[in-house]
């Protein structure tokens, strides 16, 4: 925070990596073990007792009360869920007759199991981290105690977690937010992928380790190998042309809109944001009414007498397809035409000027000057919207379902792994295919996304965009 | 002779350059203004569809003209009176609800978040980070199954429990949304926070009082967007939703297109959709100036 004078970009560049480089703490655990005196030894078993011998009394009964609360919820219920986990439950439901009235025991229910068992084993590592924490909080108490002559107290604490500790009091509750309904749900439903969780085994299921994906990659049954390849490709080819044909037509009518001799552009570009007013799904229901067999536009078409019979828009697999792809197009031009006005209008004035001095044509300065500045500023925004189309749940679910459905098949031609997953879960109740499905769309997106990030020259030259 | 005729043949490869140029530039008009009048119409008719359909008398899908013939107010009324198959004002009020309150929720916890990722350093930030953009490749509707089982051991699944949940769901994950926030922070100087700084401003006092006020063109695309998730979402109100007395305005417009309701609503749902969407549009057109704003400002860097 040093107010020196000089060049501003070379001290800003500077800053901002003497700013990132943050030195090694002193305070750690094995400094603790082997320089802590006895009360800082004493904290590794009882937590808070460093502290409160530093007289950071509420401090050290906080941390107390947090290892009293742990070492509770492990004995009453944490360790029988921890002990469940192998098993997963087998007890099934039991009906007794007692006195002419059905009494039913309930037995286990696997998927309460899996997840009290996940829930303890995040919270046993948070603890750890909590333990980690407090211990070197000790640590600390004691080296500032015997520098300074009394370790902070409460006050000083608080003052510090809202002002040179500000991450703790502004990420505590959003990390919080983040833990229990982003990432533990997510490692719960990885561990479907392990387990024989299908509609055969609702209430009761066991750890199978790799059958289903081996399944994925088997010759037959519903869920094969072929049909995955095929549901694979689809997706990609879904998500290439839905990202680049947006990105591209957008462009243009971005283009044609700022033409110098376009008039009415504000009304133009109202007109096409109106389809961004619309909630997406009534957009895609209504346009799934439209394109019906006996919808308003095969209506239309037939009584102008331009068709005979119903054009097959979600019967056949093709039409289906580019279906999908140009409805996409209709939600998704507008959102591009948005983010590239504003984009084409920071391209510097000078560098047109000079190159319509050295007599380059207009695709000269678009391939050579508009182009790569595009480029380099919408690569990651390109990047979140090709991640974004391979889970675009909506537009196919809504739009096509799926369809068409192949008798007896369990993804349709226009289904995407997402929809897939979906139907496999909802729909089946094959939570352990799905979890599997799910995981191989992580794989694919983080490839993908590495490859083309890695690439591309905004992550290169991270310092240009700043 | 000679040289009056070398004079005129000039002058007029002169005026014929000059009109070439004239009338390239009248075709390129013409071409693209054609070309836009084309695809507006394009782009309005779905949305005139709606809007003519939701007075339409005849309440079924599947009309014998594209356009209705015989117009009503019917369609509105009943949306709001008739209550006893779905409840569509209650719906509309807890939607709305729910939608203002995930709107404070995750705008706070966005600020938060991307606040810290810019302005500060601190160890586990590129931790944090890389944790955050690894889970949102997982996809999201994997976890939806396991969201409904934990709201259900928090006992958040039956009653104004549902609303609650909701809410918590929206909003609770917000923080991992913090890259476009943080994109834009980035590009506010850091002299301004070092001023603040050496007049004995602590971090929450930068954070609220300085940098808060300048992303505010940012904060309104970051309201706008929370406040359109609830709105429509589907799929996680579908999963937690199970009965429809707590159902948002998404599923109760879905329910309409079912096939048991179909004939009977679906004009009434295109009356739906039309409610839903004007507050809609009317928060995008007095926000467009902004987002347009904030959307530049963003990546201009």
């Amino acid at each position: 925070m040093e107010a020196t004078t000089g060049a501003r970009p070379v001290r800003r560049g500077l800053l901002r990596r003497k700013a990132d480089y943050i030195p090694p703490s002193r305070y750690t655990l094995r400094a603790a073990l082997t320089d802590g005196d006895a009360f800082t030894r004493l904290s590794f078993l009882i937590l808070g007792a460093g502290n409160i011998a530093r007289k950071q009394i509420l401090k050290g009964l906080l941390f107390l009360a947090v290892e009293i609360a742990y070492i509770a919820f492990m004995a009453t219920s944490g360790a029988e869920n921890l002990a469940m986990i192998p098993s997963l439950g087998w007890r099934e439901q039991t009906a007794e007759k007692i006195d002419g009235y059905w009494h039913y025991t309930p037995g286990d229910n696997s998927v309460i199991v899996l997840l009290y068992g996940v829930a303890t084993i995040f919270i046993t590592l948070l603890f750890v981290v909590f333990w980690a924490y407090a211990v070197r909080s000790a640590y600390k108490a004691q080296l500032l105690a015997a520098e300074t002559g009394s370790a902070p107290d409460f006050i000083q604490d608080w003052r510090n977690i809202t002002d040179r500790e500000a991450q703790v009091s502004l990420m505590a509750l959003p990390v919080l937010g983040i833990l229990i309904f982003s990432i533990l749900p997510t490692l719960f439903m990885m561990c479907m992928a392990f387990t024989n969780y299908d509609s055969d085994h609702v209430l009761l299921f066991d750890w199978v380790g790799l059958e289903n994906f081996g399944q994925l990659f088997s010759a037959d049954g519903a869920v094969n190998a072929s049909l995955f390849g095929e549901v694979l490709a689809w997706t990609l080819v879904w998500a290439f042309f839905a990202t680049f044909l947006n990105f591209f037509l957008g462009l243009f009518l971005a283009m044609v809109i700022n033409r110098p001799t376009t008039r009415l552009k504000g009304f133009w570009r109202a007109v096409f944001s109106l389809s961004i007013a619309v909630p997406q799904f009534v957009s895609l229901l209504v346009i799934n009414q439209m394109l019906q067999p006996e919808g308003a536009i095969n209506r239309l078409l037939m009584s102008w007498g331009w068709i005979d019979e119903a054009l097959p828009f979600f019967t056949d697999a093709t039409w289906a397809r580019v279906t999908v792809i140009v409805v996409n197009l209709w939600i998704g031009i507008p959102f591009t035409i948005m983010q590239i006005t504003g984009i084409l209008q920071n391209i510097p004035a000078e560098q047109y000027e000079a190159a319509r001095i050295d007599g380059a044509n207009w695709w000269q300065t678009f391939t050579r000057i508009t182009m790569p500045y595009l480029v380099f500023v919408l690569t990651p925004y390109l990047i979140t919207t090709f991640t974004g189309n391979v889970n675009n749940f909506n537009v196919i679910y809504l739009l096509s379902n799926g369809n068409p459905t192949p008798v007896g098949a369990t993804a349709g031609k226009t289904d995407l792994l997402i929809t897939w997953l979906y139907k496999l879960t909802v729909d089946k109740g094959d939570y352990n295919l799905g979890a599997v499905i799910g995981i191989f769309t992580f794989i694919t997106l983080a490839i993908v996304s590495l490859i083309t990030y890695r690439s591309s020259a905004s992550y290169k030259d991270e310092g240009g965009f700043r | 002779m000679s040289h009056a005729m070398q004079a005129a043949s000039q002058d007029s490869g002169k005026i014929s350059f000059l009109r070439d140029q004239r009338k390239r530039r009248i075709v390129g008009d013409i071409l693209s203004h054609l070309l836009l009048a084309a695809l507006a119409v394009v782009w309005v008719i779905p949305i005139v569809w709606v809007v003519l359909e939701s007075f339409n008398k005849n309440t079924g899908p599947y009309n014998e003209t594209f356009f209705p013939t015989e117009y009503t107010l019917d369609n509105y009324v009943q949306l709001f009176t008739d209550k006893h198959v779905l409840d569509f004002p209650a719906m509309f009020m807890r939607t709305l609800l729910i939608a203002v309150v995930v709107c404070v929720i995750n705008v706070f916890f966005v600020l938060c978040v991307a606040f810290c990722m810019s302005r500060l350093r601190f160890r586990f930030r590129k931790t944090f980070m890389n944790v955050v953009l690894v889970m949102g490749m997982f996809p999201g509707i994997m976890s939806v199954v396991a969201i409904y089982f934990i709201l259900k051991a928090m006992g958040l699944t039956q009653g104004i429990g549902v609303t609650i949940a909701l809410i918590l769901v929206y909003s609770a994950g917000a923080g991992a949304g913090f890259y476009v926030m943080k994109g834009y922070m980035d590009t506010i100087p850091m002299s301004l926070d070092e001023a603040a700084y050496l007049d004995g401003c602590t971090r929450w006092q930068v954070f609220t009082k300085i940098t808060i006020p300048v992303c505010k063109p940012m904060l309104v695309y970051q309201a706008l967007t929370a406040f359109l998730g609830p709105w429509l979402d589907f799929v996680m109100a579908k999963a937690i939703c199970r009965t429809q007395d707590n159902y948002t305005v998404a599923l109760g417009l879905y329910q309409m297109l079912t096939r048991e309701y179909l004939n009977d609503w679906f004009a009434r749902f295109a009356a739906a959709a039309v409610v839903i969407s004007i507050p809609i549009a009317i928060l995008f057109i007095v926000m467009q100036k902004y987002y347009q704003e904030s959307m530049s400002g963003a990546v201009k860097g």
